[in-house]
Formats: C-alpha cells, structure tokens, sequence
C-alpha cells in the first residue's frame, strides 16, 4: 500500500507547532468598530457623557448608553475599567465617596438622578444594589430582609413580603424553618441570596449586581445565574463581572469598557451578548473576550 | 497576555483539518487516475486510504471538542474551531465519494472503455482546484477568494450535465452501453457533490471571518 500524498501546497506553510508561532492567521480580522447601538427596548437608564473623577484622577469618560427595561445588561473589561465606578453611578452610590466629580447625563425613567432636588435614598430604594462579598447584617434571616422595609415604614404585612422575598431569590425553602438563625450562619452562596432577598423586598425596580458570584464556589454561582433569570422578568439587572462566560450565560447585552492612555474607562463596544461574545467588532474587546488582552 | 499553548492547539486542528484536505484532494485525483488507467491496484488502495481520512476526521474533532470543553473560546476562537468541525465532515464526505469513484474504477476495470475520458478529468480537476483554492481561502481568510470559488461550481455543474446527456445518448445508441454509462454517470454524480461540498466550504470561511453564515451559490443539483 503506498502512502498518501499530501500536496505540499496546502500545508507548505505549516512548521511543527512544538517549535514555532502560529502559522495561521490567527482569528477573523475584524472590521470596523461596531457603532454603540443601543438596545431597540425601552430604557431604564440614559447616559450621555458621563465622565466621574476621582480626585484629579478620570475613572470614567464620556459614556453614552441606554440600559433596556427587563433585560440583564453586563459590563465587562479588565479591572480597573471604571465598570464598577459606573454601576456606582447608576444609584449614586459614588456620592458616598469623597473628591468625586461627576459631569454628563444618568436619566433614570426621564428623571435626572444628580438633578439637586433628587433625594439619593429614594434613588437608592428604586435601585438596589447586591455587592460582591455577601454582606448579611449580623441578624435574623428574618430581620436582615425586614429591615429595609421597617426602615421605610411598610405599611404591609412583613411576614408575606419576608417570605415572598426569600422566595424570589430561590432561598424560602432552605431558611423557611430558621428564620431566627442568625443571617451569617448561611453558607456563602445562602447569604448573597439572602443579601438578593434584602433587596428586593423594598421593592426595587433595577438591581445592580457588583460581581455578585465572586466569592461564591461554582455550585452557588450557577443557582445565582438561574435566579437572574428568573428575576429579570420583573426587574432590571446590570451586573459587573470579571467572569466572561457568565455574562456570556445571563445577560441579554454586554457592554465592553477599556481604558484609555489617560486610564480613563471609556465604552467601547455594547450590543446584543450573543453577537458580542461571537462576532465583536472590535479589535479590543476580540482581544479581551479571547484571552489575548495586555 | 498571550494563550501560548491555546494557540497551538488551536493551529493543530487547522493544521490537520488542510492535511486531511490534502489526502482527499490526493484521493480524488487518484481514484480519475484509477478509472482512466483501469488501475485495480490503486482503486484497492484509495479505498483503503479512505479509512485513513475517517480517521483523521474524528481524531480532529476528539480535539476540537476538547478545546471547547477545556478552553472556553469565545469570538474568533470559537468561530474557527465550529468552522474547522464542519469542514472535516465536508472532507469526510468528499474522501467517501473519491471512495466511490474507486469502487466504480474498479466495477469498469474488466470492460472496454466506453469512450476517452476528456470531460469527466476536466471535472474532476475542476474539483480539486475549487477544493485547494477554498482550503486556501481558509488559510488568509480570503472571503474574496472563498466566493469566487463558489462561483466556479457552476463550471462543475454544467460539465454534469453535459456529461449526463452525452451518456444517456450513449444508452440510446445500445442499450449494451447502459452499465458502463450508468457507472459512469455514478462518477460524475461523485464529484458534482464534490463540488458542492466544497462550496460548504466557502461559506465557513465567509463565515470565520464575517461571523455569518450565507448560503453562496445553491447548486442546480
């Protein structure tokens, strides 16, 4: 039996891949920069030059975007993007800060949210916000989701809104029989549902989730993902994650942040999370979203 | 930051996927050559260098599949392995009909010729040469090239059909012509599919690089 030929033609340029650089064009080259479309749905948020300093230092720079109602919206890039300082912005948490400097646009329904009549807890209640580390009071389970709405003077009845909460973030039946235990007895991936729970039982309308699962093993973290499905067909959810794969996974669009010469984060790329994470248009966020970011 | 050891794999089942090309384009020029020479020898052996390509499909998939399962690739990455997925069952295929050829070389070895084969050659180089240009294509990630070859399956087809009426007027002439002319039209069926399977082609690289999937040129077929 003789041998195959193999016409040198097609593999003439091939060189024993032990030894030398890739010898194929690498990836797709890309075209131009994909325009930052905003999402066709109705918006929560309109942002429109927005820029925030710190100090002297620019954190972020000129961002414009709309975040759609009922959709999880992801910002990712590589820290120190500004993507957390802007997530801040969007319920003003940066306002806690001091030596920030914020200049641009933040509408929250066609309201402007650093207009000076704005009462910053009333932005806060509408928009809530989950951290990255769990951060239970050193409560009851009951009492951490209660405290919000005692705060606030809810008029209702506190066992159904306690319960209801714990439902919606997937943890009733897990707690439903130790609601006097104390909040930090729960395991890690308990606790940020609880800190969930917390949230939405002041009735937000957008939550805003700081890498959320970060701390959380993968077990926990997938139970977080299915969660955020199931909640954003009543709220709005922008989530910051350095886990590409799971923006890839729950959000519905992704915006890209990198920083510029200056280490201002600007946005680069923002469009529908399955496009973005198949075919982005920018040489940048190919790089990032591939591993080949630096 | 580089994926120095991502990189590599990522060459290796492109490096494959050409040298599996090169053994069908090989193949098929073989298995014309067997047919015209009523070499029996070599049908014999392209038939069993078909289990070779085979194997070399699923050796590379065994690879592509571990890539996605361990690598996690996004973007360019994955676009280049799912293209590298299709594209060695498209060469499978193709190595099957070289094989079928082979098989019919060998069924027509004991008869006469029908006739010289002038066009059935010209198809077949015809093929090949959209075959190499599309793996070509694949390498510089030359969508400009990807769809010119497509266009060349029109050439394919009409060499087909051509053929397929120049046999059937060979079966009407004497009906002792009609088990030569149907293998014969069994041959040109192999590489009109060739052809278009090639075209399969194409379209991956249109979509490697453009990220779409665009159906180029619907053959006749």
């Amino acid at each position: 039996m003789t041998e195959v030929r193999v016409r040198t033609r097609l593999t003439d340029s091939i060189q024993d891949p032990g030894t030398s650089a890739p010898m194929l064009a690498a990836t797709a080259p890309t075209t131009a920069p994909r325009p930052i479309i905003d999402p066709p749905e109705q918006s929560v948020f309109g942002l429109s030059e927005l820029s925030l300093w710190y100090g002297h230092k620019q954190a972020i720079a000129d961002i414009g975007m709309k975040i759609p109602v009922n959709k999880v919206t992801a910002l990712i890039g590589p820290s120190g993007c500004g993507k957390s300082t802007l997530l801040r912005c969007l319920n003003r948490m940066n306002d806690l800060i001091t030596g920030v400097r914020i200049t641009g646009s933040v509408r929250y329904r066609d309201q402007e949210i650093y207009a000076p009549h704005i009462d910053p807890v009333e932005v806060r209640r509408r928009i809530g916000m989950v951290f990255q580390k769990p951060n239970p009071f050193p409560k009851t389970i009951y009492d951490n989701v209660a405290f919000g709405a005692r705060v606030n003077g809810y008029p209702g009845n506190m066992n159904e809104l306690v319960e209801h909460s714990l439902r919606q973030a997937a943890l009733w039946d897990e707690v439903k029989d130790d609601l006097k235990k104390s909040g930090l007895a729960l395991s890690g991936g308990q606790q940020q549902r609880l800190c969930i729970a917390r949230a939405l039982a002041v009735e937000p309308d957008v939550i805003l989730m700081d890498e959320p699962c970060s701390a959380l093993d993968p077990i926990a973290t997938l139970k977080i993902e299915d969660l955020l499905r199931d909640l954003v067909q009543q709220y709005t959810i922008v989530i910051v994650t350095h886990n590409m794969q799971q923006a890839a996974r729950v959000s519905d669009y992704t915006a890209f942040m990198l920083m510029d010469e200056q280490g201002a984060g600007r946005l680069v790329e923002y469009g529908v999370t399955n496009e973005i994470f198949t075919n982005p248009r920018d040489r940048r966020t190919e790089d990032y979203i591939t591993g080949r970011f630096g | 930051m580089t994926r120095t050891a991502f990189d590599r794999q990522l060459s290796e089942i492109q490096e494959d996927m050409l040298v599996m090309a090169g053994m069908v384009e090989s193949a098929i020029e073989r298995g014309i050559e067997a047919l015209k020479e009523r070499d029996v020898q070599l049908a014999h052996e392209i038939i069993a260098d078909d289990l070779k390509i085979n194997r070399k499909r699923y050796e590379t998939e065994d690879k592509c599949l571990e890539l996605i399962a361990t690598q996690q690739p996004l973007a360019g990455d994955l676009r280049t392995i799912v293209s590298v997925l299709h594209i060695t069952v498209d060469l499978e295929r193709m190595g099957d009909h070289a094989e079928g050829i082979a098989k019919i070389a060998l069924m027509l070895a004991d008869e006469p010729p029908l006739k010289p084969y002038v066009d059935i050659p010209r198809m077949a180089d015809v093929a090949r040469g959209m075959l190499m240009d599309s793996l070509e294509a694949f390498k510089h990630r030359d969508t400009a090239l990807a769809r010119e070859v497509c266009n060349r399956d029109d050439e394919v087809d009409e060499l087909y059909d051509k053929l397929y009426h120049e046999l059937i007027g060979y079966m009407l002439k004497d009906p002792a012509n009609i088990q030569r002319a149907t293998y014969l039209i069994w041959v040109t069926h192999n590489l009109e599919r060739i052809g278009d399977r090639v075209t399969n082609i194409c379209e991956r690289v249109v979509y490697l690089v453009e990220g779409h999937i665009q159906e180029m040129n619907v053959s006749k077929y």
